[in-house]
């Protein structure tokens, strides 16, 4: 239907990381790291330094590139940046939040499963209409 | 003295202009008529276009109802327009019917998705936590030093993603899927771990191809997810559109112009009824003044005959029709 994001049809893309060193390291050793030309890299690494505007200046570039399909960020990095990334609605690129190691995975504070959540107590959206 | 022709009256009654006879007629009919010489029924409302949407809708004020109830199209209440209104209707009855149906097969959809999608978060979360034991393990073997040459050593991803879009009850879902890209540069990173602790930077490796497997098909889901409640949304915010404000608008239009309709049928049989009273009183009045006009003719006659005057004439046949008992004539 027309005035929806068209979902581009890509057949490479990349998957965009923002998460603390080891689990970086863990998966640019999988092979998912990436830099071009311009020497951009489609990982970035938060430790205790980090700003939160770098965070963020980091997320909206991994999310307006074109080239990035999937964005992992740690949950408790999204946590910081919690209101950016509750307020991104595109489908593309999607945003995954995983668990790091010194901070187990709340489902609770998923911004996509929070959605759910509100679906399943308010008896969800799709039935609405009733 | 003048007498009329009788042809003045009956001469063109065919011919009379129908339109002329209202103006004569105060009843509760003509004020309506007045405002809406027949003729002119086109001329007030708005001229609508082949093919356009009919844009204005008159609210009906004078019962008070809900905004939304007792709204209708302006439209010229002719035959043509009703049967317009009837098939629209139709349509609009047919779509609201498919709409319900790809709503409730998007529901369906939706919570398989929704079910997927926490088990695999929590798929995810022991995955994640499998991995980063084995690059724990791999640090540990091979030294701290790993992390540096992890990180100088990437060059171009190796692997990556490619997306596509699959039709689920009418919505395009993307899907991703990963895919191992084999002209990049895995070199460098296969020398990683060369010294010490090559087994266990393998584990880790593999370890990490499985989590990010099992995260790729979690972003397909995750977009899904967000694709088809928005997907939802607009299929119900039509729906309850039809349902609550379409549906009800086709049906007043359509019962206005059958009121309108009717009550034109209704004046064409008044005027029909007041023209044959019209006509009927025409022709006694005609038939009234031939008598008369027969009836002075006789008695200049007599007159003439007589040689009386003309009243004494007329009283002469007057007394002679009444038929007194004293007068033996």
């Amino acid at each position: 239907m027309a005035g929806r994001a068209q979902i581009p049809t890509k057949n490479s893309a990349l998957i965009a990381m923002i998460a603390d060193e080891d689990t970086v390291v863990g998966f640019l050793l999988s092979g998912v790291g990436d830099v071009d030309l311009r020497r951009k890299r489609n990982y970035f690494i938060v430790d205790s330094k980090t700003t939160v505007k770098a965070i963020e200046d980091a997320f909206k570039d991994f999310t307006t590139r074109e080239d990035i399909a999937i964005v992992l960020i740690s949950q408790y990095i999204a946590n910081m940046i919690r209101f950016q990334v509750d307020s991104y609605n595109n489908p593309v690129p999607a945003i995954l939040e995983i668990p790091s190691k010194d901070h187990p995975y709340d489902p609770t504070q998923d911004s996509v499963l929070s959605r759910v959540r509100y679906l399943f107590s308010a008896e969800s959206i799709a039935s609405s209409r009733y | 003295m003048h007498f009329p022709p009788p042809s003045r009256f009956l001469g063109q009654t065919g011919k009379e202009r129908v339109e002329g006879a209202f103006f004569f007629f105060p009843s509760a009919t003509s004020s309506f008529l007045l405002r809406f010489p027949v003729g002119d029924l086109n001329r007030r409302i708005p001229k609508k276009k082949e093919g356009s949407q009919i844009a204005v809708v008159q609210i009906d004020y004078l019962e008070g109802r809900m905004s939304g109830q007792g709204q209708r199209l302006t439209v010229v209440p002719t035959v043509t327009m009703l049967g317009v209104m009837k098939a629209r209707l139709v349509g609009a009855t047919r779509g609201h019917a498919l709409l319900k149906k790809k709503s409730d097969a998007l529901t369906v959809q939706f919570r398989a998705i929704l079910k997927k999608i926490v088990t695999t978060k929590e798929s995810m979360g022991e995955i994640m936590r499998a991995s980063s034991f084995a690059l724990t393990e791999a640090k540990y073997v091979a030294g701290e030093n790993i992390k540096h040459v992890v990180l100088e050593s990437v060059k171009s991803a190796s692997l990556r993603v490619r997306s596509r879009q699959e039709n689920v009850a009418g919505v395009k879902l993307p899907r991703f899927e990963h895919f191992s890209d084999p002209g990049a540069g895995d070199t460098k990173a296969d020398l990683t771990g060369l010294a010490r602790g090559g087994q266990q930077i393998q584990a880790c490796r593999a370890a990490h191809i499985k989590a990010i497997e099992v995260l790729v098909e979690l972003a397909s889901l995750q977009t899904s997810f967000l694709t088809l409640d928005e997907a939802i949304k607009t299929t119900n915010r039509r729906v309850n559109a039809l349902e609550n404000v379409i549906k009800p608008r086709l049906e007043n239009t359509i019962n206005y112009i059958r009121g309108e309709l009717d009550e034109l049928e209704r004046e064409d049989f008044f005027r029909l009824k007041k023209i044959q009273g019209y006509k009927k009183r025409e022709i006694e009045r005609q038939l009234q003044a031939a008598k008369q006009f027969a009836e002075e003719q006789f008695a200049e006659k007599v007159s003439l005959k007589k040689g009386i005057s003309i009243n004494s004439a007329h009283n002469l046949l007057v007394a002679g029709a009444e038929k007194d008992e004293d007068i033996i004539f």
